[in-house]
């Protein structure tokens, strides 16, 4: 029995701990921000569970220790006094180093931080909205300039300078695994500087609570090789694709003329709402509604018909469509490669 | 045992303070935007024509989440672009009390989904019929025509006119009665 309770607790400590693990962690670092930080959260923990059991140690043996009865209460013991002196001043004093060393350690793991955007060449500016994120590579040449949302690549070993704005409410960035946090203010830019080692996904998550969907407001960093990298930002710059066949086509009509176009844009089409997620390339990207959905024909068609039993409380409104304009509009959106 | 009675009304008159109002983010959209017929005048051939059965303007015109998602939509569909915030441009003012078309909720319902002579443009099928409601609850609170207890108050941003809540009454015009 005895021995079935402790299989049972190792495994429950095991699928606990894989928790640690994975795209959204700040235990598994995979940038030199995060490195750091992890490296700082383990240092400080551990010299605290040291102290912590010194103390403890330190309590217990007074208790365990049979007492001795003075032979002379009167008469003074100058020498055990100065013992007891010194090992008070001792703790006083390792307290102290203890102390001034963690709070030097935490200053220049903060300059660290700081230093790894000193040379950033890329800058993207995160627009928090209730719920997703508007994501906006800047650059020198405005026909470069590109409006995407909620996935941010980025080139794999670069350092890379975000942005951060809100439009609505305090929204904040966080992705574990490559940095820490930092809020979107509305009326105020923050600067966030991240790093990827290696290429790879990490999901990030809105870290400050901003309304009904704050759980349902992720993001995603896809750090790629640069020259791939390079061609996905040429790829996304293109106007939409042109629809392939007579149902996507009729799609495209009904996104025109109906509540669609009002609000989402798609490049290369008269629709240039701004206040919705850019849906000129919205079938690359791997999810939908901010990380709440995978992208899929059934889950774009889900979302459409009932925005708000997927996402309740969402500024994506009902709209009163047919079951084949439902489909063609799917299909048109389905092609936005 | 008064000392437990009167804690218990205590507790309950403090929980009747816990009623909240309704968001309705789902409604029904059976009816669809357009199908519904709002007379715009009175004057009907072959006798009056029969009162609509749905009371969709007043569930939506005293109640605070209606109100501010129309105010949300009036800046997102661009509707100061012409009517400014309120104070008129191109379009006519809409926080005084002069009204062409009536300042009923259907009147401002059936301008804004059907259109109005020079310039108003008809957004039937652009915007879900709700939204439409929404957005005239809206209006209607820039000149005073909503309760304060339920019109949107501060902005987020630069406030350009009193917020909607501290507009003066409708019917008295801001004087006490």
């Amino acid at each position: 029995m005895k021995r079935l309770a402790s299989i049972a607790f190792a495994t429950a400590i095991a699928l606990f701990l894989q928790g640690c693990a994975g795209w959204q962690s700040a235990l598994d670092p995979k940038g030199p921000a995060a490195s750091e930080l992890a490296w700082l959260i383990w240092f400080f923990t551990g010299l605290c569970a040291v102290v912590w059991v010194l103390v403890m140690a330190a309590l217990a043996v007074p208790l365990m220790m049979r007492s001795r009865e003075r032979l002379e209460p009167l008469v003074l013991d100058a020498g055990a006094d100065n013992r007891k002196l010194r090992v008070v001043m001792t703790a006083v004093g390792l307290t102290a180093v203890i102390l001034v060393g963690l709070t030097l350690l935490s200053f220049f793991a903060n300059r660290t931080l700081a230093a790894i955007g000193s040379d950033a060449a890329l800058t993207i500016r995160v627009t928090g909205h209730q719920w997703w994120w508007e994501v906006r590579y800047e650059d020198a040449t405005p026909s470069r300039i590109l409006t995407t949302a909620n996935e941010i690549h980025i080139p794999a070993g670069e350092p890379v300078r975000l942005l951060l704005t809100s439009t609505d409410v305090i929204h904040s960035f966080w992705v574990p695994s490559l940095s820490g946090k930092l809020d979107l203010i509305p009326g105020r830019m923050n600067v966030l500087d991240i790093k990827a080692d290696k290429p790879g996904v990490y999901r990030g998550q809105c870290a400050e609570f901003c309304g009904a969907q704050h759980a349902n407001m992720g993001t995603f960093i896809i750090a790629e090789p640069r020259a791939k990298f390079d061609a996905w930002w040429n790829d996304q710059l293109q106007p939409a694709a042109a629809p392939s066949n007579d149902e996507a086509k009729t799609g495209e009509d009904l996104f025109l003329k109906r509540p669609c176009v009002m609000c989402h844009k798609i490049g290369g089409t008269p629709a240039g709402g701004t206040v919705a997620p850019d849906l000129t390339h919205v079938a690359s990207r791997q999810t939908l509604a901010a990380g709440t959905l995978t992208m899929s024909r059934g889950n774009l068609a889900a979302w459409i018909a009932d925005p708000q039993g997927v996402k309740p409380g969402s500024h994506m409104p009902v709209v009163d469509l047919s079951g084949d304009e439902l489909n063609a509009i799917v299909a048109y959106l389905e092609g936005l490669k | 045992m008064k000392p437990a009675a009167a804690t218990l009304l205590l507790a309950i008159l403090a929980l009747a303070a816990c009623q909240r109002e309704e968001r309705d983010t789902r409604p029904q959209s059976a009816l669809g935007s357009g199908e519904q017929p709002t007379p715009v005048t009175t004057l009907e051939p072959g006798g009056q024509r029969p009162s609509p059965t749905d009371n969709k303007a007043a569930s939506f015109e005293a109640n605070a989440f209606h109100l501010s998602e129309g105010k949300r939509l009036f800046g997102w569909f661009n509707c100061s672009g012409c009517h400014a915030n309120g104070g008129g441009g191109m379009g006519p003012a809409l926080m005084d009390e002069k009204w062409i078309y009536g300042s009923s909720m259907e009147s401002i319902h059936a301008t804004i989904r059907d259109g109005r002579p020079n310039g108003m443009p008809s957004f039937r099928d652009k915007i879900p019929d709700d939204q439409i409601w929404e957005l005239a609850a809206f209006v209607r609170s820039l000149s005073g025509n909503a309760p304060s207890s339920a019109a949107p108050s501060r902005n987020d941003d630069m406030m350009v006119h009193p917020s909607e809540n501290r507009m003066p009454d409708a019917a008295t015009l801001g004087k006490s009665p």
